[in-house]
C-alpha cells in the first residue's frame, strides 16, 4: 500500500517534471496537471493511509482516518482546477496573438 | 472578538465581486468604488497599526473555531506595517492608473486590482500555513489578470510564462505544506512552533526538506536567485502601474521569510539551527550581484527597474538572513524604502515609455513632452533607489551593513557597496541616454504632445514625497520596527493570542 502511494506520487511527479521542461505550452499544462495530481495524493498520504476507517471519531470505532488532509486536498483540487483553467486559456491566446505555441519564445533572451 | 481584523479580507472581496457585477455602471463608478475601496483599506490598516502599537498580538478566530483546528488570522506590528504599506501604495499606483487611462484600456481592472489587495492582505494577516497557500493563490491569480491587462502578443507570452512559472512554485508549496502536515499534524503557524521545537530526532531529515521547500517557495516570491527568472519579463511587460503594485509582491515572499523563519525555524530549532541563515545569505549576496548586473545591461528603461528590484530584494535578504533583531528592524526599514523607490521608478518608467517611441536603452531619441520634470523625478528616484545620501535608500543599507557588522562582514560589504557602485553607472548610463543625449540630436524640435497628466505626476511625486518623509522621520519609523523586530524575535504574544489547547499562556 505505501510503496503503490509512494511509487505512484514519484512517477506522477517525475513526469510532470519531464513535461514542464518540454518547449511548448500543451505539454507544460499536461505536466503542471500531473504534477498537481501528484501533490494530491501526497498531501492524502500525509495524514497516514488508512483503510476502510471511518473520517470522524466515533462510538465503537477502531481508528479514523483524518479528516483534514482530505479538505486540505479538496481545496488544493479546486484551486488547482481554476489555475489550470486560466493557464489554458491564456496559452490558447498568446497562440492566437503570436502565431506561435512555443512557451519559452522571447523576443529578448532572459539573463 | 475584534472583527476589524477581518475587514482588510473582506472589504476588497466584497467590493471586487461587486465591481465585477456592475461592469456596466460605467468606467467612472468604477473608478470611484476602487478608489474608495483602497482608501476606507488605508484607513482601515491605519486604525490596525494603532491597535497593534498598543496590544501585544490579537488573534481572529474564522467562524468561532479555537485554534488550531480552525483558521486564525493574527495581527502583530509586522502584519500591521504591511497593511499600511500596501494600501499606501495601492491608493498612489491606483490614482497613477487612472489619470494615464490604464484602467481604461480592459475590463474589470479596478476589481482585480482589489482582488490583489484581498490577497496580499490575507498573506499578511493569516496564521495558518495552509490559508497562507490560498491567500498566495487569491493574489496570484489577480495578479494574472492584472499582468495580462489591455492584451498584447509580447504581454500575453509573457504572461504564460509568468503562470507557468507560479505553478510550479504552488506545486512545490503544497509538498512542503503536505511534509510538515505528515510530521507535526498541524499547520497553525503558532502551534507548528511548538511543536517543531519538540520533534522527535528521526523526524530532522523530514522537518529539514520540508524548511528548504518552504524557503525555495519565499524565494520564488521574492524572485531570488537562482529562482528569480520570472521577474524581469513579468514585470518590464506588465503595464506601468501594475508593475508599480507588483513592487509589493516581492516583499511578500520577504514578508513569509520573516514569519515563517523566525516562528517555526528560529535558529534555535535543534533540528535546523543556522541552515536556513547560511542558505539565505549566500542567495541573498548572489541576488545583489545579479541584480546590479542586470541595472548594468538591462536594455529598457523597465527591465532595468524590474532588475532593481532584484538587487533590492538581494539586499533585504543580506539583513533577513542576519535573524538578529537589529538586522530584521534594518530589513523591515529597507523593505518599506525599497517597495516605495521601486514603484515610483515603474511609474516613472511608465510615463517615460508613453511619451516615447518605447523606453529602449540602445538609441537616444529627442526629448520627450513633460522632458524636464521626468529627468528630475528619475534623478531622486534613481538616487533613493540606489541608496546615496541623503535618501531613505542610504540609510536602509548603513543599517544594514552595521547590522551585518562581524565575522562576514569581509564578504558582505564589498558585495553590498561594488553592487551600489555599479548601479550607479547603469542609472547614469540610462539617464544620460534618456534625459541627456535627448537634447543632443540636431536641432530641437517641439516634442510630441502628449497630456499633462497632472494626477499621474501627483503620484509619483507622493511616493518620492514618502521616501522623503521615511528620511526624515527615521527615528521615530526605527521606533515602531524595532518594536517589531523584538516582537518577531519572541513570539511569545503571538503564540500566546493563538489560545492553544495545552500551552500555557
Amino acid at each position: 500500500m505505501e510503496l503503490l502511494v509512494a511509487s505512484a506520487v514519484g512517477i506522477l511527479t517525475a513526469g510532470g517534471v519531464y513535461l514542464i521542461l518540454r518547449r511548448r505550452t500543451f505539454p507544460v499544462i499536461l505536466g503542471l496537471a500531473l504534477l498537481s495530481y501528484a501533490v494530491n495524493v501526497f498531501i492524502f498520504a500525509s495524514g497516514r493511509l488508512a483503510i476502510g476507517q471511518p473520517p470522524i471519531l466515533a462510538d465503537g470505532a477502531a481508528g479514523y482516518t483524518d479528516p483534514l488532509t482530505q479538505a486540505l486536498v479538496l481545496t488544493a483540487i479546486v484551486i488547482s482546477f481554476a489555475m489550470t483553467a486560466v493557464i489554458v486559456m491564456l496559452a490558447l491566446a498568446a497562440r492566437l496573438a503570436t502565431g506561435s505555441d512555443r512557451i519559452d519564445d522571447g523576443a529578448e533572451e532572459e539573463t | 472578538m475584534n472583527h476589524l481584523i477581518i475587514l482588510p479580507v473582506l472589504l476588497p472581496a466584497v467590493l471586487g465581486a461587486g465591481l465585477v457585477l456592475a461592469r456596466r455602471a460605467g468606467l467612472g463608478v468604477q473608478r470611484l468604488a476602487g478608489l474608495a475601496g483602497t482608501l476606507m483599506l488605508l484607513s482601515i490598516a491605519v486604525g490596525l497599526m494603532v491597535q497593534a502599537t498598543t496590544t501585544p498580538a490579537q488573534a481572529y478566530f474564522l467562524g468561532g473555531w479555537p485554534a488550531p483546528f480552525g483558521i486564525v488570522l493574527v495581527l502583530d506590528r509586522l502584519a500591521a506595517l504591511m497593511l499600511v504599506l500596501t494600501a499606501a501604495l495601492a491608493v498612489l499606483v491606483q490614482i497613477h492608473a487612472v489619470a494615464t487611462g490604464w484602467d481604461a484600456r480592459g475590463t474589470h481592472f479596478h476589481a482585480l486590482y482589489l482582488f490583489q489587495l484581498m490577497g496580499l492582505n490575507g498573506a499578511f494577516l493569516t496564521g495558518d500555513a495552509f490559508n497562507l497557500f490560498v491567500f498566495f493563490e487569491v493574489l496570484l491569480i489577480a495578479s494574472y489578470g492584472l499582468m495580462i491587462h489591455s492584451g498584447g502578443a509580447v504581454r500575453l507570452r509573457a504572461g504564460v510564462q509568468y503562470v507557468a512559472f507560479n505553478l510550479v512554485a504552488s506545486v512545490l508549496f503544497l509538498f512542503a505544506l503536505a511534509t510538515l502536515y505528515g510530521v507535526t499534524g498541524t499547520l497553525n503557524l503558532a502551534d507548528l512552533a511548538g511543536k517543531v521545537a519538540q520533534l522527535p530526532p528521526g523526524d530532522a531529515a523530514l522537518i529539514r526538506v520540508a524548511g528548504v521547500l518552504l524557503l525555495a517557495v519565499f524565494g520564488i516570491k521574492a524572485a531570488l536567485v537562482p529562482l528569480h527568472f520570472w521577474l524581469p519579463a513579468t514585470y518590464a511587460n506588465a503595464p506601468g502601474p501594475v508593475a508599480a503594485l507588483f513592487a509589493v509582491m516581492t516583499k511578500v515572499g520577504a514578508y513569509a521569510v520573516l514569519r515563517v523563519f523566525t516562528l517555526v525555524f528560529p535558529p534555535t530549532t535543534p533540528d535546523t539551527g543556522a541552515l536556513f541563515a547560511g542558505l539565505l545569505l549566500a542567495l541573498a549576496l548572489a541576488t545583489l550581484a545579479v541584480g546590479a548586473i542586470g541595472v548594468l545591461g538591462a536594455a529598457t528603461l523597465a527591465r532595468l527597474v524590474a532588475f532593481a528590484v532584484i538587487a533590492g530584494v538581494g539586499t533585504l535578504f543580506i539583513a533577513v538572513a542576519d535573524f538578529t533583531p537589529q538586522g530584521t528592524a534594518a530589513a523591515l526599514y529597507y523593505l518599506i524604502h525599497s517597495t516605495l523607490a521601486g514603484a515610483a521608478l515603474f511609474l516613472l518608467a511608465d510615463l517615460v515609455a508613453a511619451r516615447r517611441a518605447g523606453d529602449g536603452l540602445r538609441t537616444a531619441l529627442p526629448p520627450i513632452a513633460q522632458h524636464g520634470l521626468i529627468a528630475a523625478l528619475f534623478l531622486v528616484a534613481a538616487l533613493a533607489m540606489v541608496g546615496m545620501p541623503p535618501f531613505s535608500g542610504f540609510l536602509g543599507k548603513l543599517m544594514i551593513l552595521d547590522a551585518s557588522r562581524g565575522a562576514l562582514m569581509a564578504l558582505i560589504w564589498p558585495i553590498v557597496l561594488t553592487s551600489s557602485l555599479v548601479m550607479i553607472v547603469g542609472y547614469a548610463r540610462a539617464g544620460s541616454l534618456l534625459f541627456w543625449k535627448a537634447h543632443e540630436l540636431g536641432p530641437r524640435a517641439p516634442a510630441t504632445p502628449h497630456p499633462a497628466q497632472p494626477l499621474a505626476f501627483g503620484a509619483v511625486i507622493a511616493l518620492i514625497a514618502a521616501l522623503a518623509a521615511l528620511t526624515v522621520f527615521a527615528a521615530p519609523v526605527m521606533r515602531y520596527l524595532d518594536a517589531t523586530a523584538a516582537q518577531l524575535h519572541r513570539p511569545t504574544a503571538y503564540i500566546a493570542a493563538n489560545a492553544l489547547p495545552g500551552v500555557a499562556p
